[in-house]
């Protein structure tokens, strides 16, 4: 086989696409200082997918993207109203809601869907080695779905992003400004977790939900440690989760292990090198300054 | 409502209370608020910890939902107003640690006016900049806002509200926290802002400085017990009312400030 479904090329570039995708959604995410909801999310889709096949019969494409990210959604919206009647906190909260959701999800698999392709292993974990084995045709060339998904859903991210970058800023950075002059800092949460719970499910079938927190996560934090500007700090997640792709081929290959698991995990080194790094820095500055000031002004 | 969407009510007040009363949960933070302010005072909103204080700046700015009555500014709504109005929150609300700079923060000010998908350039970075010259942070514009002081990142706070040249400005504790250099430079602004015919709600926290800070005072403490130009409210009577059993404090305040002469120990 040649081009995008040759299973090298085919793996690669979902790996990349999936990390891509999840940092530059991810990086707002653990900027609001709530990563959870990204777990939340993923596990809270699985729902939607049953329910999705339940009433429409399909296990893949637009119809089960937007169904699962509905079901992103309503987890996320029972979140936010546990958390509001202040009787739990929203970590609480998430606790409650995901677990229910998932549960939820796995007891509909199991009793309607035991001879279908949707198992709660794959959807844990995905198998990204398989995916040049489903492929769509799309102009004459080879595509594997699970690529194809990816793309759609990177290109959806990215537009959203770059059309509304001013309002997911100030809704990230102060909420309350972004309210009080008009730009509706809610609606744009929603529409960015609707977005993340597409993106996920698009994921699931290449690294599963579990792995997809990871892109969501790491990426976005190595960079976090690593810049001063949001908008660097995107782009360098973005570069860090694509690169952990080839990086995580590689050591699969070589150690003969699971590859979305080994891209996953190639995430961590680089989050382990920028944490040096910054407290490297902080000790070089500390000594710096020592040399400089009398005790008093240390402070 | 009775009042018709668009019609003025009362558009000679620069801020116009009526019945307001907002709850958390089932306790009321705000009860039966009436308060009507001219245009072109500076105004001090005191009162103890948990007397609503944000909470009104918050109402009035519709951050919070209203469970009774309405708010109107020159006439209008806060929706028909909101390119008038500049807020400074508290500067302990947001996450210093966020990856940007003093002038791009200032930037943020002018989102609202910038429509939707325009992308910030040339124009307003130079208005963000004239903006932090004005607090005297100039110098400081590509800092990493981490970096910089409690006081500095209070100044590049109200330069982000000045950046929309705001008729009516409401700040929430900017003295907090902040050195007595920086107080000063910020009741300076304050002042001038003022001479410039713009009207100022503050929320303070520091009885020994609100007579020489303010000309118009309101006593909050769920419900207003007092407002009015400052000569007329500031009694020992509206402070006791106000902070309740908190005397001690008061009469520090008194005997530093040499604060209200009627003002006794209260039994």
């Amino acid at each position: 086989m040649t081009g995008l479904a040759d299973p090298t090329v085919a793996i690669l570039l979902t790996g990349m696409l999936v990390g891509v995708s999840a940092s530059l959604l991810g990086s707002f995410l653990v900027l609001r200082g709530n990563s959870m909801l990204a777990d939340a999310i993923s596990h809270s889709i699985l729902f939607g997918i049953a329910l999705a096949w339940l009433l429409t019969g399909q296990t893949s494409g637009p119809v089960q993207i937007a169904g699962a990210a509905l079901s992103g959604v309503l987890a996320v919206y029972l979140i936010e109203t546990l958390t509001r009647t202040r009787r739990l906190r929203d970590d609480a909260a998430i606790g409650l809601v995901f677990p229910a959701l998932f549960s939820a999800g796995v007891i509909l698999i199991n009793v309607f869907a035991r001879d279908v392709h949707l198992d709660e292993h794959t959807v844990l974990l995905g198998e990204i080695g398989f995916v040049w084995l489903d492929t769509v045709t799309l102009g004459g060339i080879e595509v594997p779905r699970a690529m194809l998904a990816m793309a759609v859903m990177l290109v959806l991210d990215a537009a959203f992003v770059l059309a509304f970058y001013k309002a997911l800023k100030l809704a990230t950075f102060d909420p309350d400004l972004a309210r009080a002059l008009g730009l509706a800092p809610g609606l744009i949460f929603y529409v960015h977790l609707s977005l993340l719970s597409g993106t996920a499910v698009a994921a699931f079938d290449a690294v599963g939900v579990v792995l997809f927190i990871t892109f969501v996560v790491v990426p976005p934090a190595t960079a976090y440690l690593l810049t001063r500007r949001l908008s660097s700090m995107i782009v360098l997640a973005m570069i860090l989760a694509a690169a952990s792709a080839p990086l995580g081929y590689a050591v699969a290959f070589w150690l003969d292990v699971s590859i979305g698991g080994a891209m996953a995990l190639a995430t961590g080194p680089f989050l382990l090198l920028a944490y040096g790094w910054r407290r490297w820095r902080a000790w070089q500055q500390a000594r710096a300054a020592g040399g400089l000031q009398s005790p008093s002004a240390s402070a | 409502m009775d009042h018709e969407l668009g019609q003025p009510h009362e558009p000679d007040l620069a801020l116009h209370v009526e019945d307001l009363t907002v709850s958390y949960g089932d306790r009321p933070a705000l009860w039966d608020i009436d308060l009507n302010i001219p245009p072109g005072v500076l105004a001090g909103v005191i009162g103890p910890n948990g007397a609503g204080k944000s909470t009104l700046l918050k109402a009035i700015l519709g951050l919070v939902p209203l469970s009774a009555g309405h708010v109107r500014l020159f006439g209008h709504t806060y929706a028909e107003q909101r390119r008038r109005v500049g807020y400074v929150p508290q500067r302990s609300s947001v996450d210093w640690d966020f990856p940007t700079t003093a002038v791009d923060v200032v930037t943020m000010g002018l989102y609202g006016r910038m429509g939707w998908f325009r992308w910030p350039g040339r124009r307003e970075r130079d208005r963000a900049l004239r903006a932090l010259e004005e607090v005297g942070m100039d110098a400081l514009a590509d800092r990493q806002i981490s970096e910089l002081s409690g006081g500095q990142q209070q100044r590049v706070f109200i330069a982000r509200a000045l950046v929309q040249q705001p008729d009516l400005l409401l700040l929430d504790e900017p003295m907090a926290g902040v050195d007595a250099t920086t107080e000063r430079s910020i009741i300076d602004i304050l002042g001038r802002l003022r001479r410039e015919g713009r009207t100022i709600i503050v929320v303070h926290h520091d009885l020994q400085t609100v007579q020489r800070y303010f000309d118009w005072l309101i006593f909050l403490n769920v419900r207003v017990i007092a407002a009015g130009p400052i000569d007329s409210v500031y009694t020992a009577r509206n402070l006791r009312r106000t902070y309740g059993g908190q005397v001690a404090l008061l009469d520090e305040g008194r005997q530093r400030n040499g604060g209200p002469e009627d003002a006794g120990p209260a039994g």
